[in-house]
């Protein structure tokens, strides 16, 4: 029986003729129904040659002979650009759209991830012509907004996390990660040796590794403690004078705040070791707690998690660096000054800086939305949500427990990882509740990560979601660990009710297709063999 | 607080479900010494109403109702509508990295549609789905080109951006990749015969830009044959990609750095805007970045997935091809619109932005006293003028006019002189505009000539 037939397969039938997989659903999903949604072809298949969805201005300077000006640089063919007309356009992207599941349509539990609510000021103020249209090279005496708005976040950033210095050109986390080991590595080469080696722990985001090796440094994993968190006996036995630091994330993978950071960052600073912070969960901390006050030297932060940039099917993120003083010699050039004058400025006058890791200044955008929602949420505004985000969390490891094996028992922040422990026995595994849950309305949680726990269930409901919205969680989570035990074939074959199943993962990587070609003239497709993909 | 959907007693009611008595219970594990008191030392809470005035009090004090001929890396053209209308749709804003293929299929078209038209423009076989800007897609070109080659130096033209050379300094640096620099000839072009000369038996890559930093078109073909010769790459970096309606694109290339921003995204001072890698099919392995890839759901039905992600960071960790996570998805998405909606009218855009610089070059050379440098090779919408006063003098009497004029090219080229200034005009670029900057420097000229 094909899945379509399971779903399909008549509801009412006797116990004996039942087979375990008769019914879509072995619960019943209360916030999600299946509709009709539009197919739409690739862009390229819509085109014809003739359609226009724009018009010129009027030129108002005398016409060139373009092949006179370039002469042999000319081009003369656009390729298979395609040809539309400007509805045709709109019902294609809109289309396109509403298969996205997203934050606006309901809960993203997804884990490390911090899918909170977007507000949507924050856009508005963004497209601000004076913002929007400022060019990055006008003078400084004419940018004193765009400074402005760079220097009070920057001011926020810095209270918030308790650091003294800070720069806001990391165009995401990991490239934040990369500016923040340049800037280690540098201060180690300032005192005359670059060190070798930096500690990951096995808990960590792969970018954590990833980036250490970019910087030139040896990566050391450190295994972590029943707890989840930082081995100390590990950790003092692998610090050296090659150690150059410890990466690490706090509150870590897992959800827990290291309550042995004091130990780690002594441990480290004994030997000269400097200690970096992951700032991807600083969600949890804000508020609440300051990095710059329980021994970190250098930390990012990530403005598409903890401050609401949205993230827009993956990007554009921004990944400020702060640091303790001493490693503010090392901060990418430009930094943001007041001048003399008492005007802002930049200065790039910096002698012992890690060097650019990004042209102009970085996400610009990207600042201006963070600050307004610091502006809309303001110091009690920040604290409640973490204090939120932390509740909602809570509640769902309390009403969860017992349905999924939690490995660590230690106090959770703001997310909680599962196992799927329980439901593997049925052959049932992470990735496949997480796919069940699709039909249940909500998107995945995150799978397998992190590393440290064999089939991780790590869900992070951020303080945007009301009871209700957790409430339809929870009880989609219990009903698939029902339907895990009384239909295990039903959980491993979800998603049922999206417009397309499961892809074929292997075969996209095995006969890579990552572009549209033009089909052979002769076999062009018309609108009923596209129709047909579908 | 406005985005906080839950009232005193919701709170108070799931605390006690939880079994703790107040919310601090749920931060014991934060040691007591660590622990915030108080508020935090930021601005008060603001109303929506006072959000926005807030940021049209910042916006006054940058410049409004000035003209500008600025470019250098940041190209003011017109935005379409649907741009903004359709990617603020919040399935595409407020939608994740597209990991679940099943409910992301929208994200993952667009994407696929926006590799498909970056190959389409630039030549190559292969693009991926953005880098985080020109800067850092070059660096992570020659980044690529080491892996490729197994060979471990680059060679970069000094007409290259002079930021996404820092950049790419800053990478290189880290990575043991010794770099050298390449010098320019009169017409603007990159200098083949020293070109030729400081490519070495471990010289991976030679990084070049076009339209170059000065708007010179460089002729890649040449270029691409010394580099091979050779057995080295070439990557091509292109800052202003509207050029590509237009100018022949760099098919002898290997590897083709794209800075995306011109196609719709506003200059938005300096970011986020969207870079993206394209190559030939034979590099796929060593790609950085994320890729999205046709295949088919259980039923056989056509869908879209992130593929070949053995080369990222989530799985490879210390041995990935980069340490990059989050791109420009959603910036690549405003790409894509552009790009669908001038598709092959591109070349219209392309000839009026021809059009203008030609206009502007020839209007602003008319001053007495102004030249332009670099003649004798083919322009896009850029060039060098070389004016009688010095470029800060002048742009400070243009300012005075509401002009932001030419970008000073002393700060990094010191042998072009303190007159020296890089110019663009764009299809927005009025005539009203190209004549009062030209009359508005003939009035210094002759300011000075009097003054003299």
């Amino acid at each position: 029986m094909t899945p379509t037939a399971m779903l399909e397969a008549p509801v009412a039938e006797t116990a004996t003729q039942r087979t375990p997989a008769a019914k879509p659903f072995v619960g019943t999903p209360r916030k999600a129904t299946t509709h009709t949604s539009q197919n739409e072809g690739l862009i390229f298949e819509k085109s014809s040659p003739g359609k226009k969805a724009y018009r010129m201005d009027e030129l108002d300077v005398p016409a060139v002979d373009a092949a006179a000006l370039l002469g042999d640089s000319l081009r003369t063919d656009l390729g298979a650009m395609p040809e539309l007309s400007e509805i045709e356009i709109v019902r294609h992207f809109t289309r396109l759209s509403t298969w996205n599941y997203a934050i606006d349509l309901g809960m993203f539990p997804l884990g490390s991830c911090t899918m909170k609510y977007n507000g949507r000021v924050n856009e508005a103020v963004s497209r601000i012509e004076g913002i929007a249209e400022a060019h990055p090279y006008q003078p400084e005496s004419l940018s004193q907004g765009a400074l402005g708005i760079m220097h009070q976040l920057q001011a926020c950033l810095l209270e918030i996390t308790g650091m003294d210095a800070i720069t806001l050109q990391p165009a995401a986390g990991a490239h934040g990660e990369f500016t923040g080991v340049l800037m280690i590595r540098a201060y180690h080469e300032s005192k005359g040796n670059a060190r070798r080696k930096v500690l990951v722990p096995d808990s960590a985001h792969g970018t954590n590794p990833a980036t250490a090796a970019v910087v030139g440094y040896q990566v050391e994993n450190l295994k972590s403690n029943a707890e989840g968190g930082v081995d100390l006996e590990a950790l003092r036995a692998a610090v050296d004078e090659d150690t150059a630091a410890l990466m690490l994330t706090n509150p870590s993978t897992i959800g827990v705040f290291e309550s042995q950071i004091q130990e780690i960052a002594d441990i480290l600073h004994a030997k000269g070791a400097l200690l970096y912070m992951d700032g991807a969960n600083m969600n949890a901390l804000v508020g609440k707690t300051r990095p710059g006050d329980f021994g970190v030297d250098v930390m990012h932060l990530n403005l598409h998690k903890t401050f609401s940039t949205p993230h827009g099917g993956g990007g554009p993120g921004s990944g400020p660096v702060a640091c303790k003083a001493i490693l503010e010699p090392f901060l990418p050039a430009p930094v943001v000054v007041e001048k003399a004058n008492a005007q802002l400025g930049f200065n790039f006058d910096r002698p012992q800086t890690v060097g650019r890791v990004r042209m102009f200044y970085g996400n610009f955008g990207m600042f201006v939305r963070a600050l307004a929602y610091i502006l809309a949420n303001g110091p009690d505004g920040l604290r409640q949500t973490t204090e939120d985000a932390v509740l909602n969390a809570n509640y769902i490891r309390a009403k969860l427990d017992g349905y999924f094996e939690l490995p660590y028992k230690t106090a959770s922040m703001h997310e909680v990882v599962f196992s799927d422990k329980l439901q593997a026995k049925n052959g049932v595994k992470t990735g496949d509740m997480g796919k069940r849950l699709i039909d249940y309305g909500f998107h995945a949680y995150t799978t397998s990560f992190p590393l440290i726990v064999s089939g991780a269930m790590m869900i992070e409901p951020t303080e945007s979601e009301s009871r209700e919205e957790l409430d339809l969680l929870i009880d989609a989570l219990q009903q698939i660990s029902r339907e895990a035990a009384e239909n295990p074939e039903l959980v491993k074959t979800a998603p049922h009710t999206t417009r397309i199943r499961r892809l074929d993962e292997v075969g996209a990587a095995r006969k890579p297709v990552l572009r549209w070609k033009a089909p052979p003239a002769k076999e062009s497709l018309t609108p009923d063999s596209a129709a047909k993909e579908w | 607080m406005r985005y906080l959907p839950k009232s005193p007693a919701e709170r108070a009611a799931m605390l006690q479900e939880i079994g703790v008595d107040s919310i601090d219970d749920l931060f014991s594990t934060v040691p007591a010494e660590f622990r915030v008191t108080g508020d935090l030392d930021i601005p008060r809470q603001h109303s929506e109403h006072e959000v926005v005035e807030a940021f049209k009090a910042f916006a006054a004090e940058n410049a409004t109702g000035y003209s500008s001929f600025l470019g250098a890396g940041a190209y003011r053209h017109y935005r379409p509508v649907l741009i903004d209308v359709l990617s603020q749709r919040g399935e595409f804003l407020t939608s994740y990295t597209p990991y679940q293929p099943e409910i992301a299929q929208g994200t993952l078209q667009a994407l696929f549609e926006f590799q498909s038209m970056i190959c389409e423009l630039t030549g190559m076989d292969i693009a991926n789905a953005s880098m985080y800007d020109g800067s850092t897609g070059a660096a992570e070109a020659v980044m690529m080109a080491v892996r490729v080659t197994g060979r471990n130096g680059a060679v970069i033209a000094r007409t290259v951006h002079p930021e996404y050379r820092e950049v790419l300094g800053t990478y290189a640096q880290h990575q043991g990749i010794p770099t050298a620099e390449v010098d320019f000839l009169k017409n603007g072009r990159v200098d083949l015969d020293k070109l030729d000369a400081a490519i070495t038996s471990d010289t991976a890559c030679v990084l070049i830009q076009s339209p170059n930093f000065f708007g010179t078109i460089e002729d890649v073909k040449p270029i691409a044959e010394v580099v091979h010769a050779k057995g080295a790459l070439l990557i091509v970096s292109i800052a202003e990609a509207v050029s590509l309606g237009i100018v022949k694109p760099p098919v002898e290339a290997d590897i083709v750095s794209l800075e995306s921003q011109s196609f719709g995204v506003a200059v938005g001072y300096g970011g986020p805007y969207c870079g993206v890698i394209a190559a030939k099919e034979k590099f796929l392995r060593q790609m950085p970045g994320r890729l999205c890839g046709q295949t088919v759901d259980k039923e056989g039905r056509r869908g879209f997935v992130l593929t070949l992600s053995t080369r990222e960071q989530h799985i490879r960790r210390e041995k990935a091809t980069s340490n990059i996570c989050t791109n420009q998805s959603l910036v690549a998405l405003m790409v894509t619109i552009f790009l669908t909606v001038y598709g092959k009218g591109l070349r219209d855009l392309a000839e009026q932005n021809l059009a203008k610089a030609h206009f502007t070059a020839e209007s602003l050379a008319g001053v007495e006293g102004a030249s332009l440098l670099f003649e004798g090779a083919p322009r896009f919408n850029e060039f060098v003028l070389k004016t009688p006063s010095t470029a800060a003098e002048m742009s400070a009497a243009l300012l005075d006019e509401k002009i932001i004029g030419g970008l000073r090219l002393a700060q990094w080229y010191p042998e072009l002189g303190e007159n020296a200034s890089l110019w663009c005009a764009t299809e927005l670029t009025t005539r009203a505009q190209i004549d009062a900057a030209t009359v508005a420097m003939a009035a210094v000229r002759e300011q000075e000539l009097v003054n003299a």
